[in-house]
């Protein structure tokens, strides 16, 4: 299952109830959700134990337009619209943690 | 429409602060006329939505928890509510308007892996 | 594979207009199929055809019906939420329509996926 991110994990619960509740599969932060996976960042330990489980993507085009392009968090998988779209394709559901 | 599928609705959100508890509520009784498997979840502050006692007199809108007791009638019977929510709000079962299946995160996780769409609002 | 997106907010207030719409023309350039786009809650302001944004300022209710002409995208706001608002037929913009929450449903239903996109 992907599980699609949207929250800035220093203003808000979404990533680490996903992440807590999640049995595992693919995450794909985006817009504020980026945040969350740049070098330095409080939430970056939390995505780093969350590995193990979680493979967890990036839209490039949401983190390069807050200027943190060059800040990914190691681990992390970047990808562009198309990667989005493609991780729509492999997974047979996405769930949206509005 | 012979299809049925399994749908999840996520409520994560609090009550009356924003309109998507209200409006994911009308959604689940259109899946419901569908004859689709509808399952409804709620987590973080969406355990709000079904707390007892609501009186909205004083905000002048209308109270709408009466119709979680009502989905009943739609056959809408799956209603689970996350154990962690509960406690992390000072809540139990009993200061819920309806029945529901008290579950963990871990088994919430494995739930919402079954289904077929899951919608959150 | 057939897709279907849902947009729950309103444009230039919140990204998620801005996403789905980038997330469609992704999926239409991949040779997929966006079958339907379902505009709930707020999300129904994104048909309004009186929106004048400034010119140096992306135009995403004319991008919308722009996606629908040319790629035969049905875009369809929710009759409740579109009322609430004030969206009706005489200031729809082009490509749009107004319909029942069903249809939301029923893009569940025939989509091989549906992908949402809010606050």
């Amino acid at each position: 299952m992907l599980h699609i991110v949207n929250k800035s994990p220093l203003t808000s619960v979404t990533l680490e109830s996903c992440l807590n509740t999640a049995t595992g599969g693919d995450v794909l932060l985006i817009e504020d959700a980026v945040y969350a996976a740049t070098r330095g960042s409080a939430a970056e330990a939390k995505l780093q134990s969350a590995m193990g489980r979680f493979k967890i993507h990036v839209l490039m085009p949401d983190l390069e337009a807050r200027g943190l392009g060059d800040r990914l968090a190691e681990g992390v998988t970047p990808v562009d619209y198309s990667g989005f779209v493609e991780l729509t394709v492999s997974n047979k559901t996405s769930q949206s943690w509005l | 429409m012979s299809d049925t599928k399994k749908f999840m609705f996520v409520n994560r959100k609090a009550p009356y602060g924003t309109i998507y508890a209200l409006e994911s509520l009308e959604v689940v009784l259109i899946t419901a006329a569908f004859d689709q498997d509808v399952s409804l979840v709620f987590m973080d502050d969406g355990v709000y939505q079904l707390k007892k006692g609501q009186q909205t007199k004083g905000i002048e809108t209308k109270n709408f928890s009466p119709a979680y007791r009502a989905l009943e009638g739609y056959d809408i019977e799956k209603l689970y509510v996350e154990q962690e929510a509960l406690e992390a709000r000072g809540l139990s079962e009993d200061d819920l308007l309806v029945d529901v299946t008290v579950l963990s995160r871990a088994e919430m996780g494995a739930l919402m892996d079954e289904q077929d769409v899951v919608l959150s609002f | 594979m057939k897709f279907g997106i849902v947009v729950n907010e309103g444009p230039y207030q919140h990204q998620a207009s801005d996403s789905a719409y980038l997330f469609a023309k992704a999926a239409i350039a991949a040779g997929h199929e966006v079958w339907r786009v379902f505009f709930y809650h707020d999300g129904v302001n994104n048909a309004s055809r009186l929106t004048e944004p400034p010119q140096d300022d992306r135009n995403i209710v004319n991008r919308w019906s722009k996606l629908a002409d040319e790629h035969k995208v049905d875009l369809v706001v929710c009759v409740a939420a579109a009322l609430r608002r004030g969206i009706k037929d005489e200031n729809l913009a082009a490509g749009f329509r107004i319909s029942g929450l069903g249809q939301l449903v029923e893009a569940g239903i025939q989509c091989d996926r549906l992908v949402t996109f809010g606050d």
